[in-house]
Order: structure tokens, then sequence, then C-alpha cells
């Protein structure tokens, strides 16, 4: 298959979907690229670096209709309708936030996929766009407040008098954050950030920052299931207000990075703290795209308040390092290019039974499948029933699942019915002991399908135990003056005996070896 | 009002015993668990006493349950705390022999004890009797196998299936004869319950014992199973709804754990159940290139390690051989120390029960959240500095991703993808289902020969300071 590269038409777009670099990784997977010309002039990639490496040189229309078509920006109009029918198109579309796209690509009856769906998921972070977008991002406020802020951000002593170091006070310590604390570090100024998640404030001790919390209240809130923060109640945001109005005046440099995929970005920086700061100091909105953090942030614009406060609201800052960010987010590209291409001869597979691919795809051939099912990722894997819904692989047999609900009742009345003739074949008294049992092993499926595989030995030496529960039926059966009964039921309860607390013993012994690390290093998150 | 406090009590206990099973499925419920189950059980003793003693106390009945329970529980504690971690599945093969013993007795003397014969009671009685006696040959087989007192192959008979079949037509055929001779008189139906009992006797011992070493952890599990479904049929036989849900809970836990390991070594339940694997593997497997082998040095390895910054482990039956935790789990410590991230990937079938590795892990106090399942950490294989590789085999045989082998199809841990992988091996042999590993020739991998703990602890000395 063909996979273009297409120049971006977005005005102040200046990164590219692919570089020289990732070129190679393309061409590996057995696709042939299209480059269109002076698709990465504006990231200093020129066309004969993208020669060298392998792709083909080509005018607009050839590069947009190619198979497969990789790009930064959402298309324009104009872009889309000059896909072919049943391309694929991979860009970063955002449709948490624009309630177009969806339609539209589906409309030009293609296949779209976001690449800021991409989970926060360990195997997804070699795709995860928005974290290298957002790292990119982050650094580059800290380079834009610095050229704003009329002074040094290190502090000095000269023989000319002391300089104090800049204060930079961060908000949000996700990726954005965590950069900008990084990037400001180095340049010398003292930083404190803060964050809704108070978990984060071991990570900002390690970027050599210093955590801010707000004053504690009562439920506060940890990591929501996604891997983003999510939004806070009204008593626990009266208090953070408290605190970024102290911080904020405190503060040279406020870096906001606060942002809520898929809604408006929370008014945390009021007109009221803006006011309160000092002439000179500067505001960088890294949250502009969702209108922003500060209540005065003009999306798009850098200006100066009356109080002489400088506001940065740029919705490119990534795009303002295009060299890097171009090469960061080809690479995750190529990542994902590689997961749809499993057998690497360049043919893109859908695999919709993989969940990454499931979250990016947000139209296939014009149907639409967006928003995809959550997919959980925090840290501690939840008992998803990924297990229960794969089949085994290499026997391809068709499951009751698969077939339409009505094939479904049919087959299950049909069971059913044979149960009932069975059933009624046999003796009123089973009958009785055998709707206890249907219910129990009922009870019994559901209640070990999520047990996680440490935990099996234990399982099964506990129900070891608990099958020892056979002694009841021997102790009653001790109940007799027949001296041959009595001795086999001895040496029945004795046995079962043995089992029970045998059983439950040696339970207990392997589960209190089982312990948590004291240093909760985890998976790199 | 006794009867309704001995009934209530049996409701109770066997909720009690679900939520016990379902606390175990969490490392945060699992004490908790074992401690509702360790309840549960003492309630239903404690009803089970009262209900024998109502009405007609009878003495000696009652002191020889108490040396009964007292003598059981003396040797099951004593047994529970003597068994080393890497006894484990042998003690619980053995405990499930109990429970199938236990269901033979009980539905002996429920039929001794039956003065009016009914059909339904007979029935239910032999079925008791039949999985009872499966799962108590079953289980021994399996004990000794996994006690290395039998050899661990399959005994393969010609023609085994069909001794199974022929072993189960003929019980069904005593059943019925069964059947027919209680209804005429009770001392004539002696003996088709005797033979049927030798016969599901065979059945047991030939069913597990066709069943090679690598396929443990199913069929513990699956005896599990039986032992359970002993437990409720011998329920229907006296009329004890608690031994019908408890059994049946049992049952199908166990069922349900013998498919989820089975499922992660991509083979079908019922031909682990009906034995024979391993034993065309030989022949099978393809001719594998025979390159050359790149031995290493424990200084080599210590050396490796030391400048690593990331480190799995992938530990197999192997270790628990050699006794390997403790070093495994000091080298843990020594790397963690120096800020190397060291991590644990566990294929589900490593070891010879489920969790196996998990357990021995957690006995040395490496702690569980390195410890990851094979899913959760193949894919960072790639980015990994050092494998270690230490006793296993077939889990990491890359011969897997390929058709034509015994084990194809069947998920393996991708360590061969790593930048150096150390294998640490006995000797020279295959794993267990004999299939040739091209890991140990390919350019990044060595080996390292010889018992894994000493080697390991050849490891710890050679480490700078």
């Amino acid at each position: 298959m063909r996979i273009g590269i297409s120049r971006e038409s977005l005005k102040g777009e200046n990164r590219v979907a692919a570089t020289p670099k990732t070129i190679s990784g393309l061409l590996a997977l057995g696709y042939e690229v299209m480059v269109e010309q002076g698709a990465g002039a504006n990231a200093d990639f020129p066309d004969t670096a993208y020669r060298e490496a392998g792709a083909q040189v080509v005018d607009t229309d050839t590069a947009w209709a190619s198979d497969i078509v990789l790009k930064v920006a959402p298309p324009s109009e104009a872009e889309l309708a000059s896909l072919r029918q049943g391309a694929t198109l991979v860009a970063l579309l955002s449709p948490r936030t624009d309630d177009d796209i969806v339609a539209r690509c589906a409309a030009a009856g293609i296949t779209a996929l976001s690449m800021d769906m991409v989970p926060r998921i360990s195997r997804a972070q070699s795709m995860d766009a928005l974290s290298s977008m957002a790292n990119i991002s982050g650094y580059r406020a800290v380079i834009e407040a610095a050229h704003s802020f009329g002074r040094f951000l290190g502090g000095q002593v000269t023989a000319a008098g002391k300089v104090p170091p800049a204060n930079v006070f961060v908000i949000g310590t996700g990726v954005a954050g965590l950069a900008a604390i990084g990037a400001a570090g180095s340049l010398g100024a003292v930083v404190r950030a803060t964050d809704v998640r108070p978990e984060t404030a071991e990570q900002v001790d390690s970027m050599g920052a210093t955590f801010v919390q707000v004053a504690p209240g009562a439920a506060d809130q940890g990591v929501s299931a996604d891997g983003y923060a999510k939004e806070t109640t009204d008593d626990y945001n009266a208090r953070a207000a408290l605190m970024y109005a102290e911080q904020a005046q405190r503060a040279d440099i406020v870096v906001t990075t606060a942002a809520i995929p898929g809604r408006p970005s929370p008014k945390l920086i009021t007109a009221d703290m803006v006011a309160a700061m000092a002439p000179g100091s500067v505001i960088v909105d890294l949250a502009a795209t969702g209108g922003g953090n500060c209540e005065l942030t003009k999306p798009g614009l850098s200006y100066v308040t009356p109080n002489g406060v400088t506001i940065i609201g740029y919705i490119d800052m990534a795009s303002r390092l295009p060299g890097q960010s171009s090469q960061l987010y080809a690479t995750n590209l190529t990542n994902l290019v590689t997961l749809l291409t499993p057998s690497k001869d360049g043919e893109l597979v859908l695999d919709f039974d993989d969940e990454i691919i499931r979250a990016v795809t947000i139209t296939r051939n014009g149907e639409v499948t967006y928003p995809p099912p959550p997919v959980q990722v925090s840290a501690a894997p939840p008992p998803t029933d990924a297990v229960a819904a794969a089949p085994p692989p290499g026997t391809p047999k068709r499951g009751l699942a698969d077939r339409p609900w009505q094939v479904q009742t049919a087959l299950i009345c049909v069971g059913a019915l044979a149960l009932i003739g069975l059933l009624s074949l046999t003796p009123m008294a089973f009958l009785a002991h055998m709707t206890v049992l249907v219910l129990a092993v009922v009870a019994g499926f559901y209640v070990v399908w999520d047990v996680t595989h440490a935990l099996h030995t234990p399982l099964m030496s506990l129900t070891n135990a608990v099958s020892g529960i056979i002694v009841v039926g021997a102790l009653l059966q001790l109940d007799t003056d027949s001296w041959p009964i009595r001795i086999l039921a001895f040496i029945a309860v004795l046995v079962a005996s043995i089992n029970i607390f045998g059983g439950f013993a040696v339970t207990n012994r392997m589960l209190a070896m089982f312990r948590r690390g004291t240093t909760d290093e985890g998976r790199k998150a | 009002m006794i009867n309704q406090l001995v009934s209530a009590t049996y409701i109770v206990s066997c909720l009690l015993f679900v939520l016990a099973l379902q606390g175990l499925s969490k490392h945060e419920t699992a004490k908790r668990g074992n401690a509702l189950g360790v309840v549960g059980m003492g309630l239903a003793l404690l009803a089970a006493i009262v209900d024998m003693m109502q009405g007609r106390p009878n003495t000696t009945s009652l002191a020889l349950l108490v040396a009964a329970v007292a003598i059981g529980a003396v040797i099951g504690i004593v047994k529970a705390f003597r068994v080393k971690m890497t006894g484990m599945p042998q003690l619980v093969a053995q405990l499930h022999s109990f429970v199938g013993l236990a269901a033979v007795l009980v539905g002996y003397n429920s039929y001794l004890k039956s003065s009016v014969g009914s059909t339904t009671h007979e029935a239910e009685t032999f079925i008791g009797i039949f999985i009872g006696a499966i799962t108590f040959t079953g289980s021994i087989v399996a004990w000794a196998k996994l006690a290395e007192r039998l050899p661990s192959r399959p005994l393969l008979l010609p023609a085994h299936n069909l001794i199974n079949l022929a072993l189960l037509a003929g019980c069904g055929g005593l059943a019925y004869w069964f059947i027919t001779a209680a209804q005429a008189g009770k001392s004539s139906a002696w003996m088709p319950l005797v033979l049927m009992t030798v016969l599901a006797l065979a059945l047991g011992f030939h069913l597990v014992a066709a069943i090679g070493g690598a396929d443990m952890p199913v069929v513990v599990s699956m005896l599990n199973s039986y032992s359970g479904w002993a437990a409720a049929f011998a329920g229907f036989t006296i009329g004890a709804d608690i031994l019908v849900v408890t059994g049946a809970l049992v049952g199908s836990s166990g069922a349900i754990l013998s498919y989820i390991m089975c499922r992660a070594m991509n083979r079908s339940f019922l031909s682990v159940i009906l034995g024979g694997f391993g034993s065309t593997t030989t022949q099978l497997g393809p001719t594998v290139d025979a390159g050359t082998e790149r031995e290493t040095t424990p200084a080599a390895v210590a050396e490796l390690l030391w400048n690593a910054e990331e480190v799995i482990i992938t530990p197999g039956y192997g270790m628990a051989v050699a006794q390997a935790q403790y070093p495994v789990a000091e080298l843990t410590k020594r790397l963690r120390d120096r800020g190397i991230t060291v991590r644990f990937g566990i294929h589900p079938v490593a070891g010879r029960l489920p969790g196996h590795m998990n357990v021995l892990l957690a006995e040395a106090k490496v702690p569980y959240d390195i410890v990851y399942e094979m899913d959760e950490i193949n894919d960072d294989f790639a980015h990994t500095d050092v494998v270690l590789v230490i006793g296993a085999n077939d889990t990491v045989n890359p011969a897997a991703m390929q058709p034509g082998t015994p084990i194809s199809g069947m998920p393996v841990l991708h360590v061969w993808e790593a930048h150096n992988v150390v294998v640490f091996k006995r000797g020279r042999g295959a794993g267990y289902a004999g299939v040739p590993n091209p890991l140990f020739t390919s350019d990044n991998a060595a080996l390292c020969f010889g018992d894994a703990r000493t080697t390991l602890q050849a490891i710890l000395a050679a480490l700078p300071a």
C-alpha cells in the first residue's frame, strides 16, 4: 500500500507527519512512501533528505491519492474531499472537542484514526502523541516565558549586586507540567508546582521542585480511571483558589497546564489574581486550547495586561519546535503503523480486538466508531474480562456470542428444553438438591473468574480446605451404634480434618508471605 | 428450634464460603477471604455436631469424633507448617486425595446405614463413590509424580483412550446391576458396588498416569474440581445441602481454574485430560539449525547486571528445583538498591502449580508489585538490557511462534527481544515438551550451566560491594 505524507495546510502548523528518519521505518513495513513537496520545509527537513531516505517526493494530488495519508492537523474540507473512498487518514483529529470531525470523516467514506485517542496504557506509550507533544509544549512554555520575562531566571551574585532567582509556579504536573518544571529548573529558577492528584508530589520532588499542597479537606480525589485528572468538587476548588492566589502573587512566572481532555479547561487563575501579580510577571497558559486556565487568556495570542503582566496563550507550542515535535510525532505514528501492519507486508489491518487500534479508530470506511469503549488504565490491572473475551488462538471455534441474538436465544431455548426433559425423568428428591447444585455452580463460576494469577495456588489450597466440608457428612454418620459404620466414619472424619486444618493453615502461610514493595516504583507511567 | 438453628448456620456457612473464594481473587482481600473460610467451616462443624447430638446423646460417637478431629487437626497443621513452598504442589495433590477417600467412605457408610432401598438414593451413592474413588487414586498418582516417586513422563499404554472408555462403560454396567440387585436385597448388591469401586480406582490411576509432568498445573486444579464434585455428590447421598452447595462451588471454581490454565497453554482441556501430551513430540520437532551456544561465567553476568538499567527475571520450574528463590530475591534487592529497575515476568504455566512462581517469590520476600504477568510485560523485553532466564525453557522458547512444534501457538515470554539474555541451565536437555530451543544459540544469549542457586550465589559474590 502507499502512504502519503501531506504538507500541512493549516496556518502556523510547522510540523510534519514523517521525517527522513522515520521514512525507513515505514519502508521496512513494506509500504511505498510519497512525500508531498515541501512537506518538511517548515521543520527544516528538505525534500532532498526525504528522497535520500527512500521516499518519493510528489505533488499535492498524488500525496492525497495514497491509500494511507499521515498528517498532523485535522484536514481541511478540500483535503478531505481529495481523499479516496476507503482511504485511511491518521492525524490529531481531536474528536473529543471537535464535534464535526467524526461526521465529516464518515461522510467522506474514509477510515480515520486519531492520534490523540491513543489510550494511556503501557503498551501504547510508544504511540502516545499527546504525551510527546505535551513534553515539548512544557519546555517551550518556559522558553516563551523566559523570553518575555525581563530578567534572569537563575540567581547570581555579581560585583554589581545580587540577582535573585525567578520564582516559577507550575499548575498541573502531567507530562507538560513536569517538562516545564525541568526546563525552568535547569535555567536556575526556583520552581513550585501543584496538582489535584496529590500522588504526583513524588514526581515533582524528583524533578527538584517543591510540591505545593492544597489545604487538606474531606474527600480528595485520586487518579481517574483513564489516567487523566478529572474535574474537582466545589469545596476543593475553594481551598485550591486560596492557594493559587497566594502562589501566583509570589511567582514571577506561572505556567498552567490543567487541561481536561474534551472539556473546557478549569479557570484557576482569576482576573483578581492577575491584578495582584507584579508588573513584568508572565503567565503561560498551556490549556489555552480548551479556553485557558486563566480568565484573561486570549487563546492564540500573547498580550500585556494593564498592570504589566504578560499572558501567553499560544495554542501551537509544540509547533514552535517543529524539528523536535515532528520527529517525536512521526515516531509515534510509525509505531502505530507498525501495530497496524502485523505481518509487515505493507497491508494495513484494523484489528478491533486490539484496544489501542479500537480506541484510535473514529470512523471505519465511513462508519462511525467513535466513541470507543472505555479502556481501563489505572495502575493496578482491573478485572477486565479481556481474558474471557479472547478466544483461544488456534481454535477458531464460533462461540455462541458471535451469532445473531435470535440464534443465541433459540439455541439457549433448545438447551433449556432438553434440560427440562432430562431433569423431569429424575426423581423428586434428587431435583430438590439439583436446584441447589445448579445455583451453586453458577455462583462458583462467577466468583473465581477474575482471580489474580498470583493467587491461583492459595485459591486452590483454600478450595481444597473448603471441600473438606465432607466432614459434615461423615460426622452425621457417626451417630450410630454400629461399629463398622463408626469405624468408617471415624476414618472419614479424620482424613477430612487433615484436609480442613492443613488447607486453611497452608493458605494462611502462603498469604502471609505476599507483600507489597516498600518503594512503589511500579511501572514507568 | 435446634433444627432451624442448624439449617440457618449451614446457610450462613455457604455464604461465608462464597465470600472466602471471592476474597482470594485479590491480594487486598485474600487474608480476609481465608479467615472467612475458617469461620464458615467452624460454624458448619459446630452445627453438624449439634445436629448429630440432638435428641440422643451418643458419648462413644462423640469421643470418636473428638479424637478424629484432633488427630486430623494435628496431622494437617504439622503438614502445613512443615511443607516447603517448593513442595506445595505435592501437598495440595495429597490433600485432594483425602477428600476423595472421605467421599468413598461416606458413600459406603450411607449405603450401610440406609435401611429402605430407594433407587434415587442408591444411584446417588453409586455416583458419589465413583467420583470419590477417581479423585482418590488420581490425586495419589499426581502426588507421586510431583514428588518424583513416579516418573513424570506420561504412562502410555496402547489404546489408552479405549481403556478409559472400557472402564467407564464397565462402571455404567455395574450401576445397572447394582440398582437392580439392591431392589432385590441389600446383601446381593455389595458385589457390583465393590467391583465398581475397584474399576473407578483404576480409572483414576490411569487417567492421571497418562498425563505428563508439564501438564500438572492443569491436573491438580482438575482434581481440585473433582474433589468438589465428590463432596457435592456425598451431599446428594446423605441429603445435606451444605455439602451440595460447597462441593459445587469448589467443583466449578476448580473447573474454571483448569480452563484458565489450559487457555494459557493454548491447549484444549480435553486433550490435557485425556493425556498423551509429549508422547509424539520428538519426531514432530523440526530440526532446528544447531547453532553454537555461548557459555558465560558468573563474574561476567555480574558485570553485565551491574551496568544494566533494566533487568527482567523470568523464573521457571528450575528455580523451584534449585531452591534459588532466596538468592534471586537478594540479587533483586542489590540491583534495586543500585537504582536498576528489576522486574519479574511470570509465564502463566511456569512451575507445577498455577501461581507457583508467585508463591516462591513471595516466600523470599520479593515485593509482588514488581512481579508481572506475561501479558503485562511481554512488550517491554525489547527495551530491556538483561533478561535472566532461571530454569525456564518451554515458556521462553521462540519456536512456539512457528508452526510445526508441539508448543506452537502457546504464548511465550519474548525474552529473545532483549539486548542480552542469560539462561541458567542445569544441563543440556530440552524442556518438558522436548522441543529444541533456538534461544540458546541466538547471538544475544549466553548460557550459564550449573545449579541455579550456586550460580546465583557466585554472581552475588562477584557483584562490587
